[in-house]
């Protein structure tokens, strides 16, 4: 049946998409208000940007950010190829693997994020940006391996033969032939990961300990303050960074072979 | 015997699966394939012919039995220690690679220098005549192409033994016609052993210069074709291998069988209890009504150029195929009763 001919199709999903996206361009627009309180529009200006650039608390938040996405993505998408790799072939517990390393997708954050504050009290580790990489890693995982995994699933397994056939060992088969053609899928798989811990409030928020707070960190904090275009401006520069980098991931992920 | 042949295997047997999923894919199977052997294993899907083929490349491994590969015991070495190439079925060529990185792979692979490589690639691209095609990728060429470039893959590290897994059933009639007999000049020019694996009998008896016939993970039949499609020992081999008459009949003492309307034949073997008796569309004659071994009417005539080939009906109901080559020769009208006359050296008592 077709979903175009029910009454009031197209009303309802302008109204659902007006819903979901006016609060964005509203943010968008006021950061480019000239006026300081973010809520009264006097005229454009690209003050605020000017601003954020000099801000040196930005700065080292959106450098603890950066670091902490790029080694947290490393380290899950190296797992999740990993882990990828080894659940490409059915055994008997192949489910019970894959639902493990899916679990961040499922359990409520706030719980991960306490039980993982807890255990580091517990175990008497400083709070810093190694803490936050680790507890990274752990939510990124599933959003590296699900792109990886599904383009495994459409390579043929012939390829692996075909090259182990023309006398590559295991291991120069996996360079020459895997790795080339999963490539797109662990590019797409690293991006995904990229993203979700640079977006991250919840776990950083708890796990972050003196000069390592993150950029959504440093919003929360700032808001607390008033809000100011300013913060409109590190939002509208996140979230550009982000549909860009999912964009791409999108994009990797669909290229052909 | 055994120390010339190129590939030889003894009595391998291999299943998969476990407890009462557990299938046996090859029983007990024995073959010597001797060098520069056009060999052929022919059978329907599930025969277990992909599978022997698999087990001497290595991506299977035996449960029993040895495989040896010029001389060397094999059974248990990984892919890329046999000194065997395989084109796939579905050519499997690298998407990532040019056509020239493909036919290399292997050559880097060996070591070898860079200026070798290419003259060798070169060498193999035009043995398969696609020199001019060296910087495409896969998925720039039509279905012949990738065959003729896999072909070259599989052939320019000179392998002592070639393996083909159905290479040409992705290709349409006029092209597989082609590349019959390409592959067959091909061997001849490489002077290496080709294992091919088929369930196109037709192809199979083109092609080989022996045939194994296979069903139910067993060789059944293994000669020359032209042994098997003239001396066929087993009624799937037969109904498998071209169009054949099979006559239900039972054996008296001595060599003579009696058919079903009574008549009886001497053959030149030895039977007992009830037979089965073939009998090629060719072989068998029409006669006169009363001078045959069997009565049937016309049913139907087909004028296929070179011959004609009857639909006849015997008393019992079943069909019965006769090919007249004799085309000045008298045609019986449809509907028409006719006897047949089934020379003796032309028929086969099967077994089973």
């Amino acid at each position: 049946m077709n979903i175009r001919r029910f009454p009031m199709t197209r009303e309802i999903s302008l109204l659902v998409l007006v819903y979901l996206y006016v609060p964005v361009v509203v943010l968008v627009s006021y950061s480019f208000n000239a006026n300081r309180t973010a809520t009264v529009w006097s005229h454009a200006s690209l003050d605020w940007y000017g601003r954020i650039l000099a801000n040196p608390a930005i700065q080292s938040a959106t450098q603890n950010s950066l670091v902490l996405a790029l080694c947290a993505a490393t380290a899950a998408t190296v797992i999740a190829l990993l882990a990828a790799l080894a659940t490409a072939r059915a055994f008997p517990s192949r489910g019970g693997v894959e639902a493990v390393l899916n679990m961040p997708l499922i359990l409520p954050e706030i719980v991960v994020a306490v039980a993982t504050l807890m255990l580091f009290v517990a175990l008497g580790v400083q709070l810093g940006l190694g803490t936050m990489i680790l507890a990274h890693t752990a939510f990124c995982i599933p959003f590296a391996y699900l792109p990886i995994r599904a383009r495994l699933e459409g390579m043929n397994q012939s390829y692996g033969e075909a090259a182990q056939d023309l006398y590559a060992n295991r291991f120069r088969s996996f360079r020459r032939v895997t790795l080339p053609l999963l490539w797109p899928g662990i590019m797409a798989g690293f991006t995904l990961a990229f993203v979700t811990s640079l977006d991250d409030f919840l776990t950083s928020f708890f796990l972050s300990g003196p000069g390592t707070t993150t950029l959504p960190v440093y919003i929360f904090s700032s808001i607390k303050a008033g809000i100011t275009p300013e913060i409109n401006a590190i939002s509208t520069v996140m979230l550009v960074i982000s549909v860009l980098l999912v964009s791409l991931s999108f994009f990797l992920g669909r290229l052909r072979r | 015997m055994t120390d010339s042949s190129a590939v030889s295997i003894r009595s391998v047997s291999k299943g998969f699966g476990r407890g009462a999923a557990a299938v046996r894919v090859l029983e007990d199977v024995s073959v010597e394939i001797g060098q520069r052997e056009f060999f052929t294993l022919l059978g329907p899907s599930g025969c277990g012919k992909t599978t022997l083929l698999r087990l001497i490349a290595g991506f299977e491994t035996a449960d029993q039995g040895k495989i040896i590969i010029e001389g060397q015991d094999v059974t248990q070495a990984p892919p890329f220690r046999r000194p065997v190439n395989t084109v796939f079925q579905n050519y499997a060529l690298f998407p990532h690679l040019t056509v020239e990185q493909n036919v290399g792979f292997a050559l880097v692979e060996q070591q070898m220098p860079a200026d070798k490589i290419r003259a060798r690639v070169g060498e193999s691209l035009e043995m398969v005549r696609m020199q001019s095609f060296a910087r495409r990728r896969p998925a720039e060429l039509s279905g012949g192409q990738q065959q003729r470039v896999a072909l070259a893959r599989a052939l320019a590290p000179r392998p002592k033994v070639l393996l083909l897994d159905e290479p040409l059933s992705a290709l349409d009639l006029k092209l597989r016609k082609e590349m019959q007999i390409e592959l067959k000049l091909l061997q001849a020019e490489a002077g290496i052993t080709f294992l091919f694996v088929t369930h196109d009998q037709e192809e199979a008896l083109t092609l080989s210069d022996r045939v194994a016939v296979m069903q139910g993970g067993r060789i059944l039949q293994m000669g020359a074709p032209r042994d098997i499609y003239e001396t066929p020992t087993h009624r799937f081999v037969a109904d498998f291998i071209g169009d054949i008459n099979l006559i239900e009949a039972e054996a008296l003492p001595g060599n003579a069988i009696r058919l079903a309307g009574g008549a009886q034949i001497v053959v030149p073997h030895q039977a007992q209890g009830k037979v089965t008796l073939a009998i090629r569309p060719e072989r068998a004659r029409i006669v006169a009504p009363d001078a045959g071994h069997l009565q049937a009417r016309v049913v139907h005539t087909a004028y296929l150029g070179t011959a004609l080939v009857h639909k006849l009906a015997l008393s019992d109901g079943a069909t019965f195929l006769l090919r007249q080559s004799d085309l000045d020769g008298t045609q019986p009208p449809i509907g028409s009763t006719v006897g047949l006359s089934l020379p003796a050296d032309s028929l086969r008592v099967l077994l089973q």
